[in-house]
């Protein structure tokens, strides 16, 4: 009886577990990401981090366009600056403010490194996404298998 | 023994009133999706500006997810746009409900604004568009567009909607972080001069 009581507790769990997983999985599927979130995955994904999630929108609330843009350098494009860690511990881009002075420091991986796994480099929500380049997980898997045979 | 065994039993007891509970939410929120609702594919307003948590691009799991802010709590208080982050941002400064900082450290240094608007007459039936360097200028550098973007000399540039929407000209910006070009007339403002029948 005591074992029969500790099978149905055991597979009780598991199925909460399984249904809860369901319903937060229907839920988190359907990306609702802010519009210009940039999400850079170029060297995470090899480094086995997650991707950058970049909100835009709250660092345009503290920051002019022209600061960025025009005085730390960076293009006008997700993924055009090659942005790595090495930069930014040199005070390069995201560096110059992320010192522990302007703002927070490099020690707090997961603020910036808090994307889905494999959610490829693009701006979120763009109407070239929209409309006619969707960024699919399809082609960097493609573009992977294409390095691999080469 | 016959009290163990309660015991035992209580807790699977509990889990299954919750896996029962679970399944009559779920089963309920699958039951609402009535076919014949309005604006079946329209993102409801209750989603927008979503917290990260939830937003389906941050990993619920990452540690930092859950101390990010949600983009509905920065934007409450700020004027509403109907596309794009649903923020009209450029009003938002204009009222002072923003003040981002013009120079890395120093919070008071002034913008270098230019007031000059530029007519482009279009060649198809809409209005034709009046570019405001003002409100440009008020986030930009004159470097930011010139000359790699636009060449700053009239009629120097050829712009279509189909270059902005592939990102480039204005989509450099527009359909990525600023409005998008759903809010047509905020661009193809100035009704064209009649012409003789």
């Amino acid at each position: 009886m005591m074992e029969m009581a500790k099978y149905l507790t055991r597979l009780a769990g598991v199925v909460t577990v399984a249904i809860c997983t369901l319903a937060l999985h229907a839920h988190f599927n359907n990306a609702e990401a802010e519009y210009g979130d940039i999400i850079m995955n170029e060297f995470s994904a090899d480094a086995d981090m997650r991707p950058v999630v970049f909100p835009h929108w709250f660092h345009r609330i503290r920051f002019r366009c022209k600061v960025c843009h025009g005085d730390l350098g960076f293009a006008f494009k997700a993924g055009g600056n090659s942005i790595n860690m090495l930069k930014i511990i040199d005070g390069d881009y995201c560096g110059a403010c992320h010192d522990g002075g302007v703002a927070w420091s490099i020690e707090n991986c997961d603020l910036c490194h808090s994307g889905v796994p494999g959610t490829p480099t693009q701006v979120h929500h763009s109407t070239a996404q929209k409309l006619i380049m969707p960024v699919e997980d399809d082609v960097q898997d493609e573009a992977a298998e294409t390095d691999e045979t080469n | 023994m016959h009290k163990s065994c309660c015991r035992a039993l209580g807790l699977p007891l509990l889990l299954f009133t919750i896996v029962l509970l679970t399944t009559l939410i779920l089963h309920r929120a699958v039951a609402d999706q009535n076919p014949n609702s309005f604006n079946r594919l329209m993102r409801p307003a209750s989603e927008r500006n979503a917290p990260p948590l939830t937003d389906g691009i941050h990993d619920p799991s990452a540690y930092g997810t859950s101390m990010l802010q949600a983009p509905r709590d920065a934007f409450a208080a700020l004027p509403k746009s109907t596309s794009g982050n649903y923020v009209n941002w450029s009003r938002a400064m204009e009222e002072q409900l923003v003040n981002p900082r013009y120079d890395i450290n120093n919070p008071d240094a002034p913008a270098v604004v230019l007031d000059l608007n530029i007519v482009r007459e279009v060649k198809g039936s809409m209005p034709d568009v009046v570019y405001p360097h003002k409100a440009h200028t008020e986030w930009l550098d004159c470097a930011n567009c010139h000359p790699a973007i636009f060449i700053p000399q009239k009629g120097a540039n050829q712009i279509s909607m189909a270059s902005i929407i592939l990102g480039e000209k204005c989509g450099v910006c527009h359909g990525k972080v600023a409005f998008p070009i759903s809010e047509c007339r905020r661009c193809h403002s100035r009704p064209k001069v009649a012409t003789e029948q």
